[in-house]
């Protein structure tokens, strides 16, 4: 039973196309994983079907005409993706599925993956071993945290899999992946994470996070 | 960039009779059935289609920050997809405005080399959709177009412009608690409907014993 959901403001900027790709990533996938998302993310898109309806600018006399022209040949249809272990949308970032994620070890048996996104917002994968804590940290900018396998407490709650940990600027928080089974998150921040111990400042830039 | 005409002017047939009931709804079906014959290969009820969007999607493109002859060329490229992918249309999952939107979206995304967006897995396709759905989801675009409409113009202005790319996230999330009471109902509606899916058993799993969901 997922707890933790996106919020509207997120929901509302993925419907209309302009969230940071990083983030963009947290919402499919969150989405993927949670149909009461999927119905609010449906809503908000017929929110934009409502405000299309709004604007209207004429065309050119011969754009039917034109626009006949280019019809060519048959589109590939979509196909949905199946996943032992990944949500569609992390597959295309990670290449396969969790076998393929190329983890780089950030020390105590915390691992990260890098995940290509551009630059507004990064995207990773974390690996955090059972029972073990996340290194404190704060927040410049907005960090969102979802939850793939186990879960992991803070100050706030628990987050087990499938729900959002939405972390504003102020937040300090130290998380701790519970016992039993092993933490996977995808998280994205619009900011560099700044640690207040576990890694020296001046490598952050080294390790992109 | 044109001059715009009062958006008013465009306000579509659809809202006018969206008071007054059913002549609306009629409005509504008329366009889920001429999407039907434009996957059909009708050539007549896709110029119709043509006529009515195509000018919405230009307009939302300027609005978006696309300059006219942009805007334009692309509103082409974006019917041209309408009718190539008009097999694809579900209208009980959305009206035919949402879904040329969601097309429009995707395509500026290109266009203006916004951020990619991901998309959610996808989720089965009925091959039949249900008249009723058809209908409720009718329905529900009207009520929202009625919902934008009757917002004081500020708070209509701010959520025209949270889709035309101009406020920021932090802007929109100030501004996600408008009194929009439809959008509650609209969300209730969409749920029910994807919680038919999942009891019909279409909907897509998406996880599996390696990747348990959470049973807490
Ligand atoms: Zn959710």
């Amino acid at each position: 039973m997922i707890r933790h959901h996106l919020s509207d403001d997120l929901l509302m900027g993925h419907a209309a196309g302009t969230l940071p790709e990083a983030f963009g990533l947290i919402v499919a996938t969150h989405v993927s994983l949670c149909d009461e998302c999927r119905a609010r993310l449906m809503t908000y898109e017929a929110l934009g079907g409502a405000v299309l309806d709004t604007e209207a600018a004429a065309l050119a006399d011969d754009a039917l005409e034109r626009c006949m022209a280019r019809i060519g040949g048959q589109e590939a249809q979509p196909r949905r993706v199946a996943s032992a272990t990944l949500p569609a949308p992390l597959l295309d970032y990670v290449g396969g599925d969790l076998s393929k994620v190329k983890w780089k070890t950030l020390g105590m048996g915390v691992r990260q993956a890098i995940l290509p996104t551009s630059r507004r917002a990064s995207a990773r994968l974390l690996y955090i071993p059972a029972g073990q804590a996340v290194p404190d940290h704060g927040h410049r900018g907005r960090e969102l945290t979802l939850v793939l396998q186990g879960a992991f407490r803070d100050e706030t709650d628990r987050f087990g899999p499938g729900d959002v940990e939405i972390a504003d600027q102020e937040m300090e928080h130290k998380p701790v992946a519970e016992a039993g089974v092993d933490c996977i998150c995808l998280a994205a921040t619009d900011a560099p994470l700044r640690f207040t111990d576990f890694l020296p400042r001046l490598m952050q830039p080294f390790f992109r996070i | 960039m044109e001059a715009h005409p009062p958006s008013g002017l465009f306000r579509p047939p659809a809202y006018v009779a969206a008071q007054g009931g059913m002549g609306a709804l009629r409005v509504q079906d008329d366009w889920v059935r001429q999407m039907a014959a434009v996957k059909s290969g009708d050539r007549a009820a896709f110029a119709e289609v043509f006529r009515h969007f195509a000018p919405r999607v230009k307009g939302f493109l300027m609005k978006s920050g696309a300059n006219a002859a942009q805007a334009e060329d692309c509103a082409q490229d974006v019917l041209a997809t309408v009718w190539q992918k008009a097999g694809l249309y579900d209208p009980a999952k959305a009206s035919v405005s949402t879904w040329i939107f969601t097309i429009a979206r995707n395509r500026l995304i290109d266009m203006a080399r916004r951020d990619r967006r991901p998309e959610p897995e996808l989720l089965d396709q009925e091959p039949e959709p249900d008249q009723a759905d058809v209908y409720e989801t009718a329905q529900e675009n009207l009520r929202l177009v009625a919902a934008l409409e009757q917002l004081p113009e500020k708070q209509r202005q701010l959520i025209r412009r949270a889709y035309w790319g101009e406020l920021t996230q932090s802007e929109i999330a100030a501004e996600t608690g408008l009194p929009l009471g439809t959008i509650k109902s609209r969300i209730r509606l969409a749920l029910d409907r994807l919680r038919l899916r999942l009891a019909e058993g279409s909907a897509t799993t998406t996880t599996t014993p390696d990747f348990p969901k959470d049973k807490t």
